[in-house]
């Protein structure tokens, strides 16, 4: 059955989609507070990703029903696996949604600066548990030949997998303040480029191990694969690019780092799904977890169709707001009115950020 | 309380409360559409004023739904991961396609929708409102195929003792499918002018634009008279398949334990449940179930206890009737207050007709108030579908207490269980007080299009 290698390869666009999309989003929420000085300025940071959040997060619902229609075998064993782990995920995810909506909808400080809060929180929970997830998959978890888990909480928490969990956190923050440096302007745009600088070199040397580790783990060749050398350019790359100033193409290349990242854990994993500690001859695979051919069948077809249109309207939604946010546009009305009349759309560095599509 | 026990009171908790937003989001989506066409076509500021007002309690509530319905999507590995394995061939495939078809459209299309106010030309920013709309709607088609497939299965072969899907056709055009699909956009337009029925009520009792708020609550009687009464036509369709596909659930709905025929329908009844088998019926009403189960006049209902020997013939030894008191009062919730809201409408419209509905300080009471019945309405009418399913967690293929996470312990369920009670509890609370509050708030000005000082559209975060 060719289609299931095939599916495995879909997943894997969708949680790679996922992770260079949210993945600037998690940044802009855990560094809102920290760009944005005072409320106007949070809520120009916020703004930069109003529109496309919400978007950007239906990759992780149907990176997760994927799974569940292609791999019911995988969807079963990681979910109920991870439990507790996923109970915090959801939290950390609901809370996080929700404090964009409803922050600005009472004009009180105490009530602003708690959904900031939490905003932040959420932003910084959510990647560092689904790369812990991640990582979990390739390092092995307590399997019984049932593809039942039988570990505890605990046995979540690897070295591995809780390493996988940060570099995502950090490549998360660099791809955030590049994207902020991309998408505002004056003060913020400065403090992002700033902040940018002093995270580009600790994502990169994480990078840099999380890339090594990860081809060990997976007991591959000695040599890198193209996609952990790619991993390592980019985010190289994404370093220089940086100091250099140059926010769209450090944005492009942090998201490269993100994509080759997520995808060479992927790659280390096929066939297999989730490993076992137990015994490898229990290991989830694409094989011994998937649907049946017809339901493979009828899913490769919505894909085929639903997936480019998906694609489609997400980019043009980038285009639409492509324009960079300005902290003058938040500020009450009479502050407006004193500023100087500068236009709040920088015609230049208007470019849609890139990397929208895949 | 057993693994099965505490997974269940877990679903039921987190479905029902991501089932009060749900409604409100795809009523309220499609009314808000109506209300920016009405705009779009004559460029009247009171319809631009009613879309801005309106937009901001869909949107106030859309953000709940989505963050629930996280919790929705994740669910089943985590608490139902023998159930997943089982079926996921068959039932994952209708959510992935939801995510895809629907979820996109929806999230992407709100974004555009909401900031798009002064980037979009006025007849794209119609689209993207219409758009959000088909979304909700392309939604629920999926969830609910999905769904009908465990109250009826169709379209699949068992391999093994593993059901496979081998007609997809045959999951979309299942009968349970299509009338409770129906059934349920049907309520939830219900719902949508409800709530649009009392925020407009609540508006005009406090003097809050007559001329303006008299429009949405027209709007909003127009689309509420037909919905609830196609709703309640449709459920009795409804009710008339499900009787064939499970008999159980309605004639534990009627708590009927023998066979009979005709048979009638008992407005109330004193005892009753699943020891009590002769409970004392109040005001019975001849032949009326065996109309609303059969639609014939003497058709006949099969009771209880012969079921209950046919499947332990079929399946097995095993207890097979669903718990009774829940089905018969869920039944009759879900019925009175349809009627309810339906004398509710039909007195509004006469009014209306009569010219006196913004003056009608009685009526305008009553209207405030009744925005809490189909939220009533809807919770009755799922557990009358879920809990008339069990002990099946799929009709005839799987038992709910097979179906349960084996690797997950009393203790991790009790865990989430608290943790999602107190934050659904939090988030409720937030959602209902920023709904109220901005349900009182006095209507934004229309947007001056060449007003250049005024570059924040006014919905923003």
């Amino acid at each position: 059955m060719r289609l299931v290698p095939f599916w495995f390869i879909v997943i894997t666009v969708l949680w790679t989609g996922f992770f260079i999309l949210e993945g600037f989003d998690f940044g802009v929420g855990m560094l809102h507070g920290v760009v944005g000085r005072d409320d106007a300025g949070r809520r120009a940071a916020i703004n930069t990703i109003g529109p496309l959040w919400d978007g950007n997060e239906v990759w992780l619902i149907v990176a997760g029903a994927a799974i569940f229609a292609a791999f019911p075998g995988w969807y079963a064993t990681m979910f109920s696996g991870f439990y507790l782990a996923l109970v915090l995920l959801l939290a950390s995810l609901m809370v996080r949604g929700v404090s964009f909506e409803y922050r600005g909808k009472r004009n009180a400080l105490r009530w602003r600066r708690t959904w900031d809060g939490l905003l932040t929180a959420g932003s910084l929970l959510a990647p560092l548990l689904i790369g812990v997830a991640l990582g979990d998959l390739l390092t092995g978890l307590p399997i019984n030949s049932h593809q039942e888990y039988t570990g505890s909480f605990w046995n979540l928490l690897q070295p591995y997998g809780l390493f996988t969990g940060i570099t995502f956190v950090l490549i998360c923050l660099l791809s955030g303040a590049t994207f902020l440096g991309l998408k505002t302007t004056d003060d913020l745009r400065e403090r992002a480029g700033r902040l940018a600088r002093r995270v580009a070199p600790v994502t990169g040397a994480a990078v840099v191990a999380f890339v090594i580790w990860t081809h060990v783990t997976a007991r591959s060749t000695f040599f890198l694969n193209p996609v952990e050398l790619l991993a390592i350019l980019a985010v190289i790359a994404a370093v220089w690019l940086v100091y250099d100033h140059r926010e769209g193409f450090a944005f492009a290349a942090t998201t490269v780092t993100m994509a080759a990242c997520v995808v060479s854990i992927f790659t280390g994993l096929y066939p297999n799904v989730m490993v076992s500690s137990t015994n490898s001859a229990y290991n989830l695979t694409v094989h011994n977890t998937a649907s049946g051919a017809y339901s493979l069948k009828v899913m490769t077809v919505v894909v085929v169709i639903f997936l480019p249109f998906v694609l489609a309207y997400q980019t043009w939604t980038y285009y639409v707001f492509r324009r960079r946010v300005s902290r003058r546009e938040f500020l009450p009305l009479t502050g407006r009115h004193a500023a100087p009349s500068a236009p709040t759309a920088t015609p230049d560095g208007a470019a849609p950020p890139a990397g929208q599509g895949l | 309380m057993t693994n099965v026990d505490l997974a269940r009171w877990q679903f039921a908790f987190v479905t029902i409360n991501h089932f009060f937003f749900v409604p409100v989001t795809i009523g309220l989506a499609f009314l808000t559409a109506l209300l920016q066409t009405a705009w779009y076509r004559s460029k009247r500021d009171e319809y631009l004023r009613l879309t801005r007002f309106f937009g901001t309690l869909l949107v106030i509530n859309v953000a709940i739904g989505v963050v629930t319905g996280l919790v929705q999507e994740f669910q089943f590995g985590m608490n139902w991961s023998a159930y997943s394995r089982l079926v996921g061939n068959i039932f994952g495939a209708p959510l992935a396609m939801e995510g895809l078809a629907a979820f996109f459209l929806e999230s992407t299309f709100l974004g555009l929708w909401l900031f798009g106010w002064d980037k979009l030309s006025r007849r794209v920013h119609l689209l993207t409102i219409w758009l959000v709309s088909l979304g909700t709607v392309l939604s629920a088609a999926f969830i609910m195929a999905a769904n009908s497939w465990m109250q009826h299965p169709v379209g699949y072969v068992m391999v093994n003792g593993k059901p496979q899907l081998n007609d997809i056709w045959a999951v979309f055009t299942n009968q349970v499918f299509v009338w409770g699909y129906s059934k349920v956009l049907l309520a939830s337009l219900v719902t949508g002018a409800a709530v649009m029925l009392a925020v407009s009520a609540w508006q005009l009792r406090h003097g809050g634009a007559p001329e303006v708020f008299t429009r949405s609550a027209r709007l909003a009687l127009i689309v509420l008279v037909p919905a609830i009464l196609f709703t309640m036509l449709v459920g009795d369709e409804l009710g008339v398949i499900e009787a064939k596909y499970q008999p159980m659930k309605i004639a534990a709905a009627e708590a009927q334990w023998t066979t009979c025929q005709p048979c009638s329908f008992s407005l109330f009844q004193i005892g009753g449940g699943n020891n009590d088998h002769t409970p004392t019926q109040i005001l019975a009403i001849p032949h009326l179930l065996s109309l609303l189960a059969t639609n014939h006049w003497d058709g006949k209902v099969i009771g209880l206890s012969p079921l209950q020997s046919q499947y332990q013939k079929q399946f097995g030894p095993g207890y097979y009737v669903p718990n009774v008191f829940i089905q018969y009062w869920s039944m009759r919730v879900m019925a009175y207050v349809g009627v309810l809201v339906l004398l509710i409408a039909v007195y509004g419209l006469w009014l209306l007709r009569r010219q006196k509905l913004a003056t009608s300080r009685r009526f305008l009471w009553v209207a405030i108030w009744a925005a809490v019945l189909p939220f009533l309405m809807n919770t009755a009418g799922w557990l009358l579908t879920e809990s008339g399913r069990q002990p099946w967690i799929v009709q005839g293929i799987m038992l709910t207490k097979n179906g349960v996470s084996s690797s997950v312990g009393v203790t991790s369920i009790v865990i989430s269980l608290v943790i999602f009670v107190l934050l659904y509890g939090v988030l409720a609370t937030v959602d209902l007080m920023l709904m109220l509050k901005y349900s009182r708030q006095q209507l934004p000005p229309a947007h001056a299009e060449t007003d250049a000082d005024a570059p924040v559209p006014a919905v923003q975060y």
